[in-house]
């Protein structure tokens, strides 16, 4: 056998990342957004204004960086609002977004279904259910096919 | 006051005078064709070969085989004026089929891609024909007299990925890609050794071959289908995000989108100069209604068959168990009530052209073909729709499917 087959070190090459015809997402000029305020969030949670937090906590989404944590920050800010909401007041705060919140809140809810702790997917499917009344299976499919992940 | 009215109304076969809905296969079909007056269809009944059927009465018979593919037939059309059938495949080859007394006799275009062809269309001179594949380029090919063969020049900048779908421009000259690559774009497709330089249009004056005259900015979704309109100076396409969009060339390329509820869409095609149907996996066409005012698209209702509401009581022992089983106790239909029973993959004008469509079939992954009329009052006095609503005639009976819609143009 020949010396070569001993090293496996090419094995370690991503070849893919040198592929010419690789497709590269367009680099959008979009500012970054870094993620709702955390600190204002709890305040208003504190306080009981659970509309404004909504609101809040789906300003900003981190849809352009590549940061996991930052995504995991938003995410857990906005998972803490949704846990946090009355069951009957979920339907008047879907019902106040717009499209795009729609489908920015659908996209919240999935990736809080990949990580389910205590009863998180009990509040979620919730939402879900809410969400999917007003978006369709249009935001759910806007879900799966969206390049720029929350 | 005079009222023009829209009248979509699919006749089954329940219906005298109307073959409405035909079922052909028990598998999709993969792609069709009319020829120029409507008589024979084209399909390939999702394999390698093209079937050519007949229209015999109230029936559809199989008058050829068109068998020279080695690969699934992705992509037909057929010239109306010169009676030709182009077809692609995903065997790399697309072959230009002239009737010869009474069997079609097929050329073969070398097309120089390394992937699939995914879709062709015929120029509306039929001087020239394209071909988008997956080797992320447009072929455009060319009878070339000297040496009595198909020639073909490449499109390849910018594009990215695959090209699903392709539309022309009336003007022979520009041509609509949608493509893999998020985008819907429009190309210069000119050869000078078959035509005369164009004149200007509302997307350009320049156009060299090859030259991009407009790209969408990205929808995130698979471009399916485009459509020029009839007057070329508009372009819709629909994306896999449930997403239809149209372009206005008359006004500086804005992009008016509609973020649809719905499934994606798969095929879509002016049937006026605002208004536009558009059909995918939710299995039934829809109207949509393009405001170049507002530069807004509205949805304009689903055109079907309407549901056919079969109220029988419920048991309370049936209650119980659909409580056990689907934790609710309403009796859901399990079957689709829409005429076509899948998704519906292509759609195509009859009559009237994409300016004043009176008719349009659609053909879908159920094996089945169906035709829609549309019966239009024009109100010419102020050429406008006031008011319009659409009906549906189904098993003799005529019923409303949808309500009107107030001040747009039509």
């Amino acid at each position: 056998m020949a010396k070569n087959t001993l090293s496996s070190r090419f094995r370690r090459v991503d070849i893919d990342e040198y592929d010419e015809n690789k497709f590269v997402d367009d680099q959008d000029e979009a500012a970054e957004h870094l993620g709702p305020d955390s600190a204002e969030v709890d305040n208003l949670i504190r306080n009981g204004d659970m509309m404004t937090a909504f609101h809040i906590a789906l300003r900003n989404p981190p849809i352009n960086t590549k940061n996991p944590a930052v995504k995991e920050r938003a995410q857990a800010i906005v998972l803490k609002v949704l846990t946090s909401f009355r069951a009957g007041d979920i339907e008047q705060a879907v019902r106040s977004l717009d499209r795009n919140g729609v489908d920015l809140l659908m996209k919240y809810i999935y990736r809080g279904f990949e990580k389910p702790s205590d009863n998180s997917s009990a509040i979620l499917l919730q939402w879900h259910e809410k969400a999917f009344a007003v978006g369709g299976l249009g935001s759910i499919v806007r879900v799966l096919t969206s390049r720029k992940t929350v | 006051m005079k009222f023009a009215w829209l009248d979509f109304s699919s006749k089954t076969s329940e219906v005298p005078g109307g073959m409405a809905y035909h079922s052909f296969l028990l598998e999709p079909i993969t792609c069709h064709a009319w020829n120029k007056d409507r008589s024979q269809i084209a399909l390939c009944p999702n394999n390698h070969d093209v079937h050519i059927y007949k229209k015999d009465g109230a029936k559809w018979t199989k008058v050829q085989e068109l068998k020279e593919h080695n690969g699934q037939v992705t992509g037909i059309d057929w010239a109306p004026d010169s009676n030709r059938i182009v077809t692609c495949g995903t065997d790399r080859n697309a072959y230009v089929w002239t009737l010869k007394g009474a069997q079609w006799k097929p050329t073969l275009v070398i097309l120089r891609i390394n992937r699939a062809a995914r879709c062709v269309k015929w120029s509306p001179k039929e001087n020239k024909f394209a071909v988008g594949s997956g080797s992320r380029l447009i072929s455009i090919c060319y009878f070339e007299q000297e040496n009595d063969w198909w020639v073909c020049k490449h499109i390849k900048k910018p594009i990215r990925s695959t090209v699903l779908s392709l539309d022309w421009h009336p003007n022979n000259v520009l041509l609509a890609a949608g493509s893999c690559d998020f985008k819907c774009r429009i190309f210069s497709a000119y050869i000078k050794e078959v035509e005369e330089k164009p004149g200007p249009t509302s997307w350009g004056s320049k156009m060299p071959f090859g030259e991009m005259l407009f790209e969408s900015s990205s929808t995130t979704g698979w471009v399916h289908s485009v459509s020029f309109s009839g007057s070329g100076n508009r372009v819709a396409w629909t994306a896999h995000d449930s997403m239809i969009a149209v372009a206005d060339g008359e006004k500086t390329a804005t992009i008016s989108s509609f973020v649809s509820d719905s499934l994606p869409l798969l095929c879509v095609t002016f049937i006026t100069e605002n208004s536009l149907v558009a059909a995918g996996h939710d299995c039934y066409p829809a109207l949509f209604v393009y405001d170049a005012g507002k530069g807004s698209i509205a949805f304009g209702g689903k055109l079907d068959v309407p549901k056919q509401s079969a109220q029988r009581g419920v048991s309370a022992r049936e209650r119980f168990q659909n409580m056990d089983k689907k934790a609710t106790s309403e009796r859901e239909e399990a079957t689709l009530d829409t005429l076509h029973k899948n998704s519906i993959s292509q759609v195509s004008i009859l009559e009237g052209g994409k300016s004043k469509c009176t008719k349009f079939c659609t053909t879908g992954m159920d094996g089945g073909m169906a035709i829609w009329e549309i019966k239009v009052r024009w109100n010419y006095s102020i050429d406008t729709v006031s008011h319009f609503t659409f009906y549906c005639t189904f098993q003799g009976k005529r019923s409303l499917i949808n309500h009107a819609l107030d001040s747009n143009r039509l």
